[in-house]
């Protein structure tokens, strides 16, 4: 086998999100009333970009075969902080930033922190966070209000030469600097041993606890990110509960739609975010067929329920049945 | 290298004990490693080999005694430990990681690295070389190690393993799913390295690995190390017999055999079975009252038989028969209905066998709810007729039956598992080693029970690695090695020698002398 085909072999789940996003946004925009335009994409992009975040932190998690149902509720969080502290002058706002996207991985590496050392599962530990941190945010903002700085949300927000929407140029800078460095370095490797099979990790002795620590951290950091973009977007903070709850829900399709295995160990957070925009275009889809909005969370249901079925057709060779349950 | 002249030892181990709850698995075991030797260390099941090599390997902490590696006092409290130290591990579990690709996997201990990342060029070179040392090249450094067959991933290990630049490298059974191939080519690189001067110790059950690579030879019996010799100053028999006396402290009961009625088909009956590479061409008959052991070192396939016959595996070849009548049995559903009737006593019995924090009356009723609902509700009293007859007949002892099954001790939860499937009443009875890590009163109490049992008609097939049960409680004896069945053992052939001489796959009359 030549070299390109285990390329494709390791990169098949991304590849696979990839592919899915393109066909479902070519149909998308072919049936759009005024089809592949600049503005089309710019709405699609600025759409896709917050569930983009969050389904990158959750695929770091998930990589480490764990999960993080706090992710919703540390994007509210942090949206409700910099719906506070992002204004004012050039410095305030820089300060305002980092502030929130250190709140951000703060929140991350508390999740770390039970599940590591307190040995809590990812899945109990992060509900009981998530309950924490939306709690936090139901304090800070009460009712929705606050502001931003708008020149800054504007610029990250708009289009660069008229063309490109700065969002995306946002997200592909933090896969270059964060991603892209984490799954190079030691410690990624070691998240994704981790995942894979933490007995042969722990006997490789490699360092299974920095690995996903910093999994859970960057995570907390990446819905960080995402908080605070809803922030430019909307100008305002708000403790949306269901909103926070859409979101840890979606950024989990999204990260099986780009070919991350629930199971660990293997997937990349690029799919993550093919995966995050080809969710978005379910729902834009629907609306442009002109299905009744009430149908949708059906039809997205549905499709979300035959992208998980095909990710456990390997089941079906297995040889000894035991291997199922394993 | 001559044998006249013994260097200094690299690793020392002085009066290493380790015990596991009540059992203890080394007791006062002192062993010398030196550098340029091959090493083996011989022993029968629970002798504690895999014990001694999880504390040299940094696995497991030892409760007492002192590791010295040169003059220098060790203690390792993680792999990570031991590797830095330079000692290297090949285990029988493959330590492997699924999902990475073999060149990540060779060089896990170490990457190499620059700012904290990893340089994937540098670990491409570095892999392509550890893979043309172990003689792998065939394989492709960017092949994810889940897609490789068992053989190719041990060599994998085995490549991972030289990647470190170990000074002592721990061969833990490392050519067990090796083609002959292959294992040449390991012979070969091992000796070499003994050239270079690593010290190697090296554990098989395979007597003629050992003659051909050993030049020190240590035995194992009962967690102790009882002779240490150079290797062909003694002969295979010899070391059989250094292996054996265990100490005997099990009753077993008396065997009554049933007559068997002339022309009378087998119970139980497969022939030419196999599966994937993992079993061979087995053939065996279970008679009414019978009890047929199978013996041989663990993980020969005697798992997988048991999970053969009792509807596991996919894919298997040959036939199964019952009462003569030749079945297919697809699921385990299948399996312990009737006409077929068979229980699977398994031997992981927190995860095969119970949910432990379900009560001790739904354990036991899960297995033969059909028995006592009707129309799919549960009639209670039926229910609990049933359990208050089991729980008499295998006196368990439990607080209440409402008690979680989670709060018995190992004995009583084996024997809840055992009610389980006899509530059923079948009449094929396969077990997989019922034993392990029970008391010695319940291991009586489960004696007489299967002598009972096989008394009321039952064909049982019965997997121990406990050689004094296949002696104690067994008609005949089937020894399996590699899948196959190498030996059967008969009513006054059964003894602790030739079942120790055959699961070596050694012919015990020979007199050959080891290397």
């Amino acid at each position: 086998m030549s070299e390109w085909r285990y390329w494709l072999n390791e990169q098949r789940g991304t590849l696979t999100g990839l592919a899915l996003f393109v066909v479902m946004f070519a149909v998308y925009a072919a049936n759009h009333p005024a089809g592949f335009t600049a503005n089309v994409v710019h709405t699609a992009a600025n759409k896709g970009v917050l569930l983009a975040f969050v389904a990158m932190a959750q695929a770091l998690v998930v990589i480490t075969a764990g999960i993080d149902l706090s992710v919703g509720m540390i994007f509210v969080l942090t949206n409700c902080i910099a719906s506070w502290i992002v204004v004012g002058a050039a410095v305030p706002t820089a300060l305002g930033v980092a502030a929130v996207l250190m709140v951000g991985a703060l929140c991350g590496a508390i999740n770390g922190l039970l599940v590591i050392y307190g040995r809590l599962q990812p899945i109990v530990a992060t509900i009981a966070t998530g309950a924490v941190y939306f709690g936090l945010a139901l304090l800070l903002r009460p009712f929705p209000g606050g502001s931003v700085n708008e020149t800054l949300a504007d610029a990250l927000t708009g289009r660069l030469f008229g063309v490109v929407p700065s969002s995306l140029v946002a997200l592909t800078a933090v896969v270059l600097f964060v991603w892209l460095p984490f799954k190079k370095s030691i410690v990624g490797r070691a998240a994704f041993a981790a995942g894979s099979s933490e007995q042969a990790a722990f006997m490789s002795g490699m360092p299974i606890r920095r690995g996903k620590f910093a999994a859970y951290l960057l995570g907390g950091l990446l819905a960080g990110m995402g908080g605070l973009f809803l922030t430019f977007f909307t100008y305002t903070g708000e403790a949306a509960y269901a909103s926070g709850n859409a979101y840890t829900l979606w950024s989990i399709a999204a990260v099986v739609l780009g070919g991350v295995s629930l199971y660990g160990g293997r997937g990349s957070a690029v799919g993550a975010i093919f995966g995050a925009f080809a969710a978005r275009t379910t729902g834009d889809m629907l609306f442009a067929f002109d299905v009744d909005p009430l149908w949708q969370p059906l039809l997205q249901g549905i499709v979300l329920m035959i992208a998980v079925s095909i990710g456990s057709l390997a089941l079906l060779r297995v040889r000894n049945r035991l291997d199922w349950f394993q | 290298m001559t044998a006249a002249e013994t260097p200094p030892p690299l690793i020392r181990m002085e009066g290493i004990s380790k015990r596991y709850g009540g059992v203890r698995a080394l007791e006062n075991a002192h062993v010398e490693v030196a550098p340029g030797r091959i090493h083996a260390i011989l022993g029968e099941n629970g002798a504690g080999k895999s014990t001694l090599i999880k504390i040299i390997a940094g696995v497991v902490a030892p409760d007492e005694g002192r590791m010295l590696i040169g003059d220098r006092e060790v203690t390792f409290r993680s792999p990570a430990e031991a590797a830095a130290e330079g000692i290297a591990c090949v285990f029988q579990e493959l330590s492997l990681i699924p999902d990475l690709s073999v060149a990540d996997n060779i060089v896990i201990s170490n990457p190499p690295h620059r700012f904290g990342m990893i340089d994937r060029r540098a670990q491409r070179a570095l892999a392509e070389e550890a893979l043309a040392r172990a003689g792998a090249e065939d394989i492709h450094p960017r092949a994810a190690v889940k897609d490789l067959p068992l053989s190719r991933r041990q060599m994998v290990e085995i490549a991972k393993a030289l990647a470190s630049k170990p000074r002592a490298l721990i061969l833990d059974e490392a050519t067990s799913a090796l083609t002959a191939g292959d294992v040449a080519k390991v012979f070969a690189v091992l000796k070499r390295l003994r050239q270079e001067g690593l010290a190697l110790v090296y554990i098989s059950h395979r007597m003629h690995e050992i003659v051909e690579l050993a030049d020190t030879c240590t035995v194992f019996r009962n967690g102790r190390n009882v002779a240490t010799f150079p290797a062909g100053s003694r002969s295979n028999s010899e070391i059989v017999q250094m292996m054996i006396g265990r100490e005997y402290s099990n009753v077993f009961p008396a065997r009554h055999r049933r007559p068997v009625e002339a022309g009378k088909a087998p119970v139980l009956e497969c022939r030419n079975l196999g599966w994937s590479d993992r079993l061979r061409d087995i053939s065996l008959s279970v008679g009414e009252g019978e009890v047929v052991g199978l013996g041989g070192l663990e993980g020969q396939g005697q798992r997988l038989l048991l999970l053969a016959l009792f509807g596991v595996l996919r894919g298997m070849s040959g036939s199964v028969l019952v009462d003569g009548r030749p079945v297919t049995i697809n699921t385990p559903t299948q399996a312990r209905k009737p006409p077929l009737s068979m229980a699977l006593i398994p031997e992981d019995r927190k995860t095969e066998g119970l949910m432990l924090p379900m009560t001790v009356r739904e354990n036991l009723s899960f297995a033969a709810l059909d028995q006592v609902a009707g129309g799919g509700i549960i009639d209670r009293k039926k229910e609990q007729q049933l359990i208050d007859d089991m729980v008499r007949l295998l006196e368990i002892k439990t607080a209440g039956l409402d008690a979680p099954v989670g709060a018995l001790s190992g004995g009583n939860q084996q024997k809840v598992v055992i009610a389980k499937w006899l509530m059923r009443k079948p009449r094929i009875i396969l077990l997989n080693d019922p034993t392990r890590g029970i008391d010695v009163g319940t291991k009586q109490e489960l004696y007489q029970l299967l002598r009972r049992l096989a008394e009321a008609g039952a064909g049982i097939v019965f997997y121990s690695t406990d050689y004094d049960e296949l002696i104690g409680c067994c008609d005949r004896v089937l020894v399996l090695y590699d899948g196959r069945v190498v030996r059967e053992l008969k009513d006054g052939e059964i003894s602790e020698r030739a079942l120790i001489a055959s699961a070596l796959n050694v012919d015990e009359g020979q007199e050959g002398t080891a290397a």
